[in-house]
């Protein structure tokens, strides 16, 4: 496909990194998205803030290509997710909630199956791999079995895999959860880091408000798969007086119930990673 | 560096591949990765071998010692050794759901499917990384039979045919056991399948006898039992007993195409 086919209107204007539209989706009886509605701007870091159960992480499903949604229309660099899934998931690198680097082989080879699943030609292979492993500061462990990594390690392996493909979006469900500080910080800075360096469009959920006020540019806050509000922190902030922080707005906006609000599916999917971090 | 990241924004979408041209892509990337998981832990390998030479030593002495399968004439031992390697890729591949099970639990399933690679390729990816763990499983098995003295056709283009056939067999039975994964959705269920399965799998074949020694309803089984014509065209190739190794190799392929059809289309249930 040509470069212009592949960005309408790239010249006059310019496309969003994401765009979603009345966005639904039911499980069941459970009514996940209900008519969610934001767009990314190219070399935004945006944030989907919200409690357990909000509907971000089915958002992202639905915008990774894994969920077909029962209503609405999301475009990632003006491609539909349905209709042209294979030129979005080229587009995307993915970092799923659960810590999924493959702890039977070597951070090397981690990285090496996505730099082969996303077709990187055979002459650049090991320079990418070694290029992406240096990036998330993985050059020493690289040929260590993943299984000695720490959780934070993992964690900025699976960036490594998500940023093999030179991605224009990078997608984080949950980037920090289950990490003890130090390591979320770690994960934090190489963020910034490939932000400052590529300008790359970051799309990531969080439920961490700390995490939402350093890392994104603006947030959509989400509750019972609507978004109650859309603004910079900083403005989110000002809208309920000076001395407001971001978890009175996330109070303001979803009530009182962050903890009862959780799933069960995603307490276990968070305990498994919690396990697993050990 | 910086050169290298001024040049990561739009470098994303440079390769477009045909279809055609990824699947073939695909199986090989799963096969590396298999080899290195194989190069990382090898015991498996050794432990896997156990029951086989367990097969060959004990049931297979002894019933070399009592004749009392008609083998046209064949020691009992060279009989059987093509049916213990088929048996062993058997083994192997039957379980191959659970570490499918494993990646939908730890998130890394997600994460392949989020890559541009179908599902009939990731699929064929995973059947034919279990073919070559069968594969390298049944080269062990080839050394015990010669270690015990069965006197195979070693001629190595024999041997490789061999390895080929139990490796699309083995294959086979990897999607088998995805395609009870994607209807089971748990492990400790598709362990009690498989269990249940390898069993007729096994008896309902001509691995360790001829067929029509069989009552007419498990003939009937065996006729429809892939390992059966696994076994067939071993035996052909490795021992020179009479086999329709056309017929072997149009049922093996059919029953792979079958399979993989069969669990990429449930795969989106694992995915879910």
């Amino acid at each position: 496909m040509s470069e212009v086919a592949r960005r309408p209107f790239a010249e006059t204007v310019p496309t969003p990194a994401v765009e979603c539209r009345e966005l639904s989706h039911r499980f069941g009886s459970v009514q996940a998205l209900d008519g969610v509605e934001f767009v990314v701007g190219s070399g935004e870091v945006f944030g989907l803030l919200g409690p357990n159960g909000a509907g971000k992480t089915t958002t992202i499903r639905v915008l990774v290509t894994l969920l077909r949604p029962d209503r609405g229309t999301v475009r990632v660099f003006g491609l539909d997710v349905v209709h042209n899934a294979m030129a979005v998931r080229r587009a995307i690198g993915y970092v799923p909630q659960q810590l999924s680097a493959d702890q039977s082989l070597s951070g090397y080879e981690n990285v090496w199956l996505f730099a082969r699943l996303f077709d990187v030609p055979r002459a650049q292979l090991r320079s990418r791999v070694q290029e992406a492993l240096a990036l998330m500061g993985l050059e020493e462990a690289a040929h260590r079995p993943v299984a000695t990594y720490s959780g934070g390690m993992v964690r900025r392996l699976e960036l490594a895999q998500a940023l093999v493909n030179r991605p224009r979006l990078l997608v984080l469900d949950e980037p920090t959860i289950g990490l003890d500080p130090v390591a979320r910080a770690g994960v934090w800075q190489r963020v910034q880091e490939l932000r400052a360096r590529t300008g790359m469009t970051v799309l990531l959920t969080t439920h961490y408000m700390d995490e939402a006020d350093r890392l994104c540019d603006r947030l959509a806050l989400m509750h019972r798969g609507r978004v109650v509000a859309l603004d910079t922190p900083a403005r989110l902030k000002q809208s309920l007086g000076r001395t407001a922080t971001l978890d009175d707005v996330f109070r303001h906006y979803t009530g009182s119930q962050l903890e009862e609000s959780g799933s069960f599916r995603d307490v276990r999917s968070t305990r498994r990673t919690a396990r697993r971090l050990g | 560096m910086s050169a290298a990241h001024a040049e990561l924004r739009a470098a994303s979408a440079e390769v477009r591949p045909h279809w055609w041209r990824l699947l073939p892509s695909r199986v090989w990337t799963f096969w590396v990765v298999e080899l290195y998981r194989i190069r990382h832990d090898r015991t498996e390998l050794y432990t896997r071998a156990i029951q086989p030479a367990l097969w060959l030593v004990i049931f297979g002495e002894t019933f070399n010692r009592l004749r009392v399968i008609p083998t046209g004439g064949l020691p009992y031992l060279d009989y059987m050794a093509p049916g213990i390697i088929a048996q062993s890729g058997l083994f192997i591949a039957i379980f191959y759901g659970i570490q499918i099970i494993w990646e939908r639990d730890a998130g890394v399933l997600a994460k392949l499917l989020a890559t541009p690679t179908p599902r009939v390729a990731l699929v064929s990816g995973k059947a034919f990384a279990a073919g070559l763990r069968a594969a390298i499983q049944s080269v062990i098995v080839f050394a015990l039979s010669a270690l015990l003295g069965v006197s195979m056709n070693w001629n190595p283009l024999h041997l490789a045919a061999a390895v080929l056939v139990v490796m699309v067999g083995s294959a086979f039975f990897s999607t088998l056991s995805m395609t009870i994964a994607g209807v089971v959705l748990s492990r400790e269920r598709l362990m009690g399948i498989g269990q249940a399965l390898t069993m007729p799998l096994f008896f309902a074949s001509n691995a360790l006898y001829p067929v029509h020694v069989m009552p007419g309803w498990l003939q009937a089984l065996s006729v429809v039992n892939p390992l059966s014509y696994e076994v067939e065209a071993l035996r052909g190739i490795l021992v020179g007993t009479p086999a329709n190794l056309l017929l072997d190799g149009l049922v093996l392929a059919a029953a792979l195409v079958a399979g993989v059809t069969a669990s990429s289309t449930l795969l989106g249930r694992l995915a879910r």
